[in-house]
């Protein structure tokens, strides 16, 4: 890399790509919170930037119960989903990279084809399941289709993340003396955790980006999340549209998730892309 | 005829030592597959649960005549699901839609992909900034993006509209579905395409370089050989996540002026139509569409099936 030098014009070229890039990447949400920080006088104007900004719609959608309820389900279903997904994957991963036995392959294999399962096809069995033992429109009603591709997707990133850990350092830390507990909790678990965290991260975002389930599988706001809400606001009026609340509960439901995103960026690139390239 | 004679003259001491060491051995390897399978279990347990078994059950009520609103008409019909599904014009309608979504929806992310790929990979300025910027897209939930492309392109409020209103037209409405899958899965698909780019040594270009290739030459003799596999993994993901869009065709055109996906088409006989039978036989040829695609793939382009040709 060092060898390339950097002269004016290859740092203008570079700079105009990055540019784009970024053009690209923030465009459309620039677009969503200015359209949820336009008044209604300046809704219909076009402009791409709000004139004057206000912010009644969000603390419109803030005393809006049912918003306020499908962001309860979104954060708790998906927080349990992830929770159950983690738990088996962890130690379903753990065994694939450290243990010899037969069929490891065949586990990770399954759970990548599983999580490319078109999830149509889950949902009709599924709708007809749920309503025959009651858990339709319900949390468990979708925390269990979610542990469909939360779990393969666990298992396949965590198992790619595990196999990286020098696993020797265990029984070094056993041959200074350290008792196993100790070797498990001072060597491998920090080894581990930042693997288990930005699991956790990918597995949570699979989650609270479903909307197939979450339409399918819910009728009332007692479990529908978000996504599925967002197409059922109304205005205040009948007639009035609810083109603010949506771009307002867009906004609230997307903020956190990037921050959260760019500031473990080099995590979620290395959990990305080592289930696939080293699968 | 007692093995346990004591050993007259010479008494193999070693092999006794080896039986033993090596008894020992095949019990600690018995004891690690048990823990391994022990520790796979519960996952294993699950899948089978949340997917193969609805899975199966869809199978078995794609043969029966089953409708929510008459729920004891149950009645065993054969193929005849199959027929009904295969020869309605609006089931080939969606399937060629999503196609034409997957097809031209997984070419364009190949493009863009890389050519993102090399900017994250090669850029000398504000390396940080892009890679950072460019998750952005993947951050986003799939249904926010698609509301803010759906007003952009509403007329009177979109910045992009003006007086027109491209979403209330077939092909229009087309073009902007798969703007909004190519914007979302770009930064996955370049993610990926980066980390093959990053296994290409360095020598090999600078080599190539010296030999008088240019730039364009370097790429298609020297990279995207190397980068093969990584380009086929790459699209095969995202022909078969592109082959489920939905998300973006309720948001942008709730299936109006026939935009529906196969995806949408099950869905609307599911929850709107209650009809379980047809439904069900549309998710076993969705499923088994996603099967033959993974399979051309595999066999025709000897993309590495998954979890086959790992490091280990």
């Amino acid at each position: 890399m060092t060898a390339v030098p950097i002269t004016p014009q290859r740092r203008i070229g570079w700079s105009v790509a990055n540019a784009i890039v970024l053009v690209y990447a923030f465009v459309p949400i620039i677009w969503i919170i200015s359209l949820s920080l336009k008044g209604d006088d300046t809704l219909n104007d076009g402009n791409f930037l709000p004139l004057n900004p206000d912010t009644t719609a969000y603390s419109d959608i803030f005393r809006n119960s049912d918003f306020i309820r499908a962001l309860v389900n979104s954060i708790g279903i998906c927080l349990i989903a992830t929770g159950i997904a983690l738990t088996l994957a962890t130690m379903a991963a753990y065994a694939i990279a450290r243990l010899e036995f037969p069929g490891k392959r065949a586990i990770v294999a399954t759970s990548l084809l599983i999580s490319m399962f078109p999830q149509i096809a889950l949902v009709t069995p599924l709708f007809k399941i749920e309503t025959a033992i009651g858990i339709f429109d319900t949390w468990p009603g979708l925390i269990l289709p979610y542990i469909t591709f939360a779990l393969p997707l666990g298992i396949y990133t965590l198992s790619a993340f595990f196999r990286e850990i020098p696993w020797e350092l265990e029984k070094a830390a056993q041959m200074d003396g350290a008792t196993p507990y100790q070797a498990f909790r001072r060597v491998i678990a920090p080894l581990a955790l930042p693997g288990v965290f930005t699991t956790a991260i990918l597995v949570f975002i699979a989650c609270w980006n479903d909307f197939l389930f979450a339409i399918s599988l819910t009728s009332t706001n007692s479990a529908r999340t978000v996504p599925a809400a967002m197409s059922y606001f109304t205005g205040a009026t009948t007639f009035e549209k609810p083109t603010a609340a949506i771009a307002a509960a867009a906004v609230v439901i997307t903020i956190p998730i990037v921050l959260f995103v760019l500031f473990f960026q080099r995590r979620i690139v290395a959990g990305l892309t080592s289930g696939a390239v080293k699968g | 005829m007692s093995t346990q004679t004591p050993p007259a003259v010479a008494a193999p001491e070693p092999d006794e030592g080896l039986v033993i060491a090596r008894k020992r051995a095949s019990e600690g390897r018995r004891a690690e597959q048990r823990l391994g399978l022990m520790l796979c279990a519960p996952a294993v347990l699950v899948m089978l649960a949340v997917a193969a078994y609805p899975i199966a059950y869809a199978i078995y009520l794609s043969f029966f005549k089953a409708d929510l609103r008459k729920p004891d008409a149950n009645e065993f019909v054969g193929l005849s699901n199959y027929v009904t599904v295969l020869t309605s014009p609006i089931w080939w309608q969606s399937f060629g839609i999503t196609m034409f979504i997957t097809v031209i929806g997984a070419a364009a992310e190949l493009v863009l992909g890389m050519l993102l790929a090399l900017v994250m990979h090669r850029t000398l300025v504000g390396r940080g900034l892009v890679r950072t910027s460019a998750l952005v897209p993947y951050a986003i939930v799939t249904v926010v993006a698609a509301f803010s492309w759906r007003f952009a392109w509403t007329q009177g409020i979109g910045w992009l509209a003006g007086d027109s209103a491209p979403l209330t037209d077939r092909w229009p409405s087309i073009w902007i579905i798969i703007l909004a899958e190519v914007w979302k899965t770009v930064p996955f698909m370049a993610l990926l395409l980066m980390a093959g780019l990053a296994l290409v040594p360095e020598d090999l270009l600078k080599a190539a370089s010296m030999d008088g290739a240019s730039a364009w030459q370097r790429f298609w003799r020297v990279t995207v050989p190397l980068i093969k596999p990584s380009i086929l993994v790459a699209l095969l993901f995202r022909t078969l996540d592109a082959f489920r869009v939905f998300d973006n065709i309720f948001v942008l055109t709730g299936g109006s002026n026939d935009t529906s996906s196969v995806s949408m088409v099950a869905y609307n006989n599911l929850i709107r139509g209650l009809n379980l039978g047809i439904g069900s036989t549309m998710a076993v040829l969705i499923f088994i569409t996603t099967a033959i695609i993974a399979f051309l793939f595999v066999k025709l382009f000897g993309a590495a099936a998954p979890g086959g040709s790992g490091s280990r």
